[in-house]
């Protein structure tokens, strides 16, 4: 920083120096007719060049170290900060809010401060040693020409927050227009349909003229500062002469003071109007800041506990056991209230039941993607909050149900069950979970690249990719939500037996779908408004008649249905 | 186009005279300094000598030096009164061009056929409609403006230096060529190592979105630490690029400016040693200072205005890929006279995407006015194709399809489309309020209670009254989400409000459970006779009360007939209707028409 700001008045000294060296030249060389030196003048004034040249360089690259080095600060923080923070603020906060913090807010900012910072430096050494220099020359006539300063700072204050609510309206009309084109082109068919397209565009048409109206008023009323500030500028030259010339003529000032005072006074004012406009822009930047600061500092919720248990045990067997748990995601709604179960390890419980119920939230309770609001959870007898988070949910495996899968290859999206897993590991768990037959008649086979969002695989394919993902890590407890789009048979069988093979041997609450997977499981829960209405296996709540059997019988339709539909 | 092309030009002579207005007030300083303080004789225009006389000689003004100060601001104000009009001008011409460009973009989107949307990425085109545009306009705004600035600069200076020695002119513009070839290889070069950054951090974006969407599996895995890690490498990756980028730009500006100094000072060193020598006088030294800035400002702005150029003409075209794609024809019959009655004719019927795949083949159905249809089959046998046929969303390749005995394909597509309401699937609502969702269908302002009454027939009156602001409530991103049920429902009252002789739910009853399903169609069985109806659908409850059920398999129909027929032979409808198990005390009673 010191640095760069050492750099920026070496600019502007040079910016001082420049003018004179033609005054110079006239005087020196020309007045007397005299060529002796003028050799070495021109090597002086190409040193000059050279050096200012060097210098003009430096400050660009360092303004761009800043930069790049602060927003990629800010960058790491705000990410490293998403990672830790709870799903209760994703709920909120939508993934493209967060996109514009982390990339086009974190750019602006960052560009602001070290641009600004050079033009602010330049400028204000430019005008601090201009100053100096006049006062140092007559200081009664550099106080009437600084008189003029603060008719600037006032007429620039108010067109800047003037200017600048003008755009911050352009900006809002902007993002109508976009989304009217989104609208426009998601809702093509139903225009189409309606015979809407005059109307609509006439209501789009109300959307240009606002956006006309408005970037044409925030252009006039930049055209109308600049000259403001010229004028305000060419008042203290004026000035300058007024006085300075009644001195000179009096005989108070020296001839060539007036004209050395004069080239000044007129240069004082050229760095004027970048600095009104760095200071506009750092008021614009103000509100991106916040935007970022306000993430980055934002606590997390789910964190670990002040008295987190200092001696972690090796490994988890998995015994589950919900205490009096109350959940709500939001204040008042309450899902779950005085809820117990008791889950041994080893078994695998299927929940079904209508949507809404509070399925999604049990699942996300044992993944302590949340916490409960009251009671407790106890995972093989030991509060679960006391574990470390980190820790706890590297012992879960969890299975959505829309498989997500990241960009890179399939033997990438596998091996993120288990960093360290080697070639031969991956094969394994895809083998295990028959995938490798469809893996291997891919032309890239392992090295295939899922493309962004997976769209090059099938459902069913991206779903065996992350089944083998979740027998790859391990887990001692598994959480499934079942998928119900519908796959082929043969993938259905497929993913049947997978998750058969991954359900073995570990505790695991499945939000089931399919009627194999539910019948498989140790133990159904029907969950209803936040209650078990019924529990036990399957042939026991058949014959209990109830709501499960008329769940399960609807559903036995349903995939009948879904079989002849294919 | 052509008053933005007025005001383009009224924007370039006000330039010419914001640069003389800028020009001479140095001229008045100089002339105050060196004839009025001092005691040189006056060298400037003849228009100088006139207003020194004017006000009284140089005398006058010795004693009187405020006159100065007032002509100095005088000037200031006439140059501001231009740089203003230049301002408003331009920007005046370049929004009206944006606007322009934007409703012509949304015009065409509502204009081109269906097929268009499905080989666009929805993506894609916003940022064209958005971004493009905005490219362009900048361009028009800055660009234009200066190149004309850059012209008028070099036309009037370069005769002029010609004029004052032909010699000091050449050498005024020997590094010219260089600084010019200097820009274009610069800008050639900067464009890849903007290309560069530019794609860093789309791949940064994509980690950042990616972990964004799949913050579960991230911390299903407990995979936080991988991620920051790939993050990491990403941010890293697009610093160094964007920083490469700025030694680029920082080692072009330091070069360029060497060069543009290097020139100032070959004119001053030269022109001082010809003048030592005699062969030319100072004044024309002094002219040659000055003028030669005149020559090097636009040769400086060379190199920016090739990129903001390439970057806009690459905008452009991708602008023009939209607008040049064919739309919609909108010619044919239409006559708002006679009143569509709702008789519908397949005969023969097919319909291919391209020459090899066909969807729909010898399609042969007839409807009467005021029938209901229902079109049952497996996914991807062709429904919706057909049904969307009607409304002219597709033409079909071969055969005939008449409505009310006229040939479809001559009847104009928004008159035909007037007389049909259709539900999809997937409806779609506006970020509007329920109310103007609802009525959109309808030309002219239809009455509240026609409004409830068409919610109430598609089941969603009750829950519109739930909410806090009934039918004022707005849908879509800054109003209330609703579940994929109520879309259907709001999309159905949407279309009986719209009361149109054909209606067509394309399978839009599916995703209601099967106790709404029953109570809407009870309620358009009870308004039955004024629409033909045409409905495809799953369920077998639905087939039961319809004048005529068409099976249709892989493009093919493969069984025709009521509910009570279908049952009795073999095939698809009898196993769907085995399947779902309605007992026989639902169906009505046969009828003999």
């Amino acid at each position: 920083m010191i640095l760069l700001a050492v750099f920026m008045i070496a600019v502007a000294g040079v910016d001082i120096v420049m003018p004179l060296m033609t005054r110079y030249a006239v005087d020196t060389f020309i007045v007397p007719k005299n060529a002796d030196g003028l050799g070495l003048f021109a090597i002086i004034y190409l040193s000059i060049t050279l050096f200012q040249a060097v210098n003009v360089a430096i400050f660009i690259l360092f303004a761009g170290k800043v930069e790049t080095g602060v927003s990629y600060g800010i960058r790491k923080a705000g990410f490293s900060k998403l990672q830790e923070l709870s799903f209760s603020y994703y709920d909120h906060a939508s993934v493209g809010w967060l996109m514009t913090r982390i990339t086009s807010d974190t750019t602006k900012l960052s560009e602001i401060i070290a641009w600004g910072l050079v033009d602010l430096v330049w400028g204000g050494s430019l005008m601090i040693g201009i100053a100096t220099v006049m006062f140092i020359m007559h200081w009664k006539l550099t106080l009437l020409v600084l008189s003029v300063v603060p008719l600037l700072f006032w007429v620039s204050k108010k067109f800047q927050v003037l200017i600048l609510s003008s755009y911050r309206e352009v900006r809002k009309t902007n993002s109508k227009i976009t989304a009217s084109f989104n609208e426009g082109i998601m809702g093509a068919v139903t225009t189409k349909t309606l015979v809407r397209e005059t109307d609509y565009l006439r209501e789009f048409t109300h959307l240009t003229d606002k956006m006309y109206s408005s970037s044409f008023r925030a252009a006039v009323q930049s055209a109308l500062y600049m000259p403001l500030v010229q004028i305000a500028s060419v008042m203290g030259a004026g000035l300058a002469i007024w006085f300075g010339g009644s001195g000179v003529i009096a005989g108070d000032i020296s001839y060539g003071m007036l004209v050395m005072f004069l080239s000044y006074a007129t240069f004082f004012f050229q760095p004027v109007q970048e600095m009104a406009r760095v200071f506009a822009e750092l008021q614009n930047a103000q509100a991106a800041a916040e935007r970022i600061t306000s993430l980055i500092e934002t606590d997390p919720e789910i964190r670990d506990h002040e008295n987190t248990i200092q001696l972690i045990p090796s490994s988890l067997r998995g015994d589950i056991r919900f205490d009096n748990v109350g959940f709500e995601y939001k204040q008042g709604q309450k899902i779950l209230n005085n809820f117990n179960l008791d889950v041994e390890a080893g078994s695998s419980i299927a929940l079904v039941g209508e949507t809404g119920g509070g399925k999604t939230s049990i699942i996300s309770l044992v993944c302590r993607f949340y916490e409960p609001t009251s009671g407790k959870i106890s995972i093989d007898g030991q509060d679960y909050t006391l574990y470390p988070l980190q820790w706890l949910q590297s012992h879960l495996g969890v299975v959505l149900q829309t498989p997500h899968l990241f960009s890179g290859t399939i033997m990438e999206n596998i091996r993120y069950g288990k960093l360290t897993a080697t070639d031969e590991e991956v094969i394994r768990a895809a083998t295990q979970v028959q995938a490798d037959a469809f893996i291997s008649q891919l032309a890239d086979g392992y090295s295939t690249i899922v493309t962004e969002g997976g769209t090059n695989l099938s459902t069913g394919q991206k779903q065996l990719i992350s089944l083998a993902r979740a027998i790859i890590a391990d887990p001692a407890i598994l959480i499934m939500d079942e998928a119900t789009s519908s796959v082929d048979t043969e993938t259905e069988r497929l993913i049947q037996h997978a998750i058969d093979k991954l359900v073995k041997g570990r505790t695991s609450f499945i939000i089931a779908h399919r009627l194999s997977t539910i019948r498989n499981a140790n133990r159904i829960l029907v969950i209803e408004k936040g209650n078990i209405t019924e529990d036990g296996n399957h042939d026991e709540l058949i014959t209990l008649k109830g709501r499960y059997f008329q769940l399960y019988t609807n559903q036995f339709q349903e995939e009948k249905t879904k079989e002849i539909l294919k | 186009m052509a008053g933005n092309r007025l005001l383009y030009a009224g924007a370039i002579l006000a330039i010419a005279f914001e640069t003389m207005f800028t020009y001479m007030s140095p001229l008045v300083i100089r002339t105050t300094i060196d004839s009025i303080i001092g005691d040189k004789p006056i060298v400037a225009p003849g228009i100088f000598h006139q207003f020194i006389e004017f006000v009284g000689g140089v005398s006058t003004i010795r004693d009187q030096l405020w006159i100065v100060a007032i002509c100095l601001v005088a000037l200031a104000v006439c140059r501001g009164l231009f740089t203003y009009l230049i301002g408003r001008w331009s920007s005046g011409a370049s929004e009206s061009i944006a606007r322009k460009l934007r409703e012509k973009l949304f015009a065409q989107l509502q204009s081109v056929p269906v097929h268009f949307y499905s080989r666009w990425k929805i993506g894609d085109l916003i940022q064209r409609c958005s971004s493009d545009v905005e490219t362009i306009r900048k361009f028009l705004g800055v660009q234009v403006v200066q190149v004309g600035k850059s012209l008028i600069m070099l036309a009037v200076v370069i005769p002029i230096l010609i004029m004052l020695d032909a010699k000091m002119a050449a050498i005024s513009m020997l590094t010219i060529p260089i600084i010019l070839m200097f820009s274009v290889i610069f800008f050639l070069k900067i464009k890849s190592v903007f290309q560069i950054a530019d794609e860093t951090e789309g791949a940064m974006s994509a980690v950042l979105q990616e972990n964004l969407t799949g913050t579960r599996v991230v911390r299903a895995f407990a995979r936080q630490d991988f991620e920051i890690d790939k993050f990491e490498e990403k941010n890293a990756q697009y610093r160094d690029n964007v920083y490469r980028l700025i030694r680029v730009l920082g080692v072009y500006w330091g070069i360029s400016d060497t060069l543009v100094y290097t020139q100032s000072g070959i004119v001053l060193i030269m022109g001082t040693y010809w003048t030592i020598n005699g062969q030319i006088t100072l004044g024309t030294l002094v002219a040659f200072i000055a003028y030669v800035e005149f020559l090097l400002w636009p040769i400086r702005m060379t190199g920016r205005t090739l990129t903001d150029l390439g970057k806009a003409m690459v905008s452009l075209g991708r602008v023009k890929e939209i607008l040049d794609e064919p739309i919609e024809n909108q010619s044919g019959w239409s006559n708002d006279t006679i009143p569509v009655k709702g008789d519908i004719e397949f005969q023969g019927t097919s319909f291919r995407y391209d020459e090899e795949t066909p969807i729909l083949e010898d399609i042969n159905i007839s409807i009467k006015s005021g029938q209901t249809v229902v079109i049952m089959g497996p996914t991807g046998s062709g429904k919706s194709t057909l049904v969307n046929l009607l409304p002219r969303l597709w033409d079909y390749s071969n055969g005939s399809v008449t409505i009310d005995g006229r040939e479809l394909n001559t009847i104009q597509r928004k008159y035909i489309r007037n007389h049909i309401g259709v539900v999809l699937q997937e409806p779609f609502l506006f970020s509007k309020t329920l109310q103007e969702n609802i009525q959109l269908g309808k030309s002219g302002n239809p009455g509240e209670s026609d409004i409830i009454e068409a919610s109430r027939i598609a089941a969603i009156h009750e829950e519109i009254e739930s909410f806090e602001k009934g039918y004022d409530t707005v849908v879509g991103e800054r109003g209330v989400t609703l579940s994929g049920g109520q879309k259907q429902r709001i999309a159905i009252a949407r279309a009986i409000l719209q009361n149109p002789p054909i209606l067509i739910f394309d399978d839009a009853l599916s995703a209601l459970d099967t106790e709404t399903e029953a109570r809407i169609r009870e309620a358009l069985i009870l308004r039955k006779g004024s629409s033909t109806t045409i409905v495809i659908a799953h369920r077998i409850s639905t087939a039961i009360h319809a004048d005529l059920v068409v099976v249709m398999e892989k493009g093919h129909i493969t069984q025709k007939g009521r509910h009570s027929e279908l049952i009795k032979e073999e095939g698809f409808y009898r196993r769907l209707w085995e399947l779902q198990n309605i007992p026989d005390n639902l169906a009505p009673p046969e009828k003999d028409d």
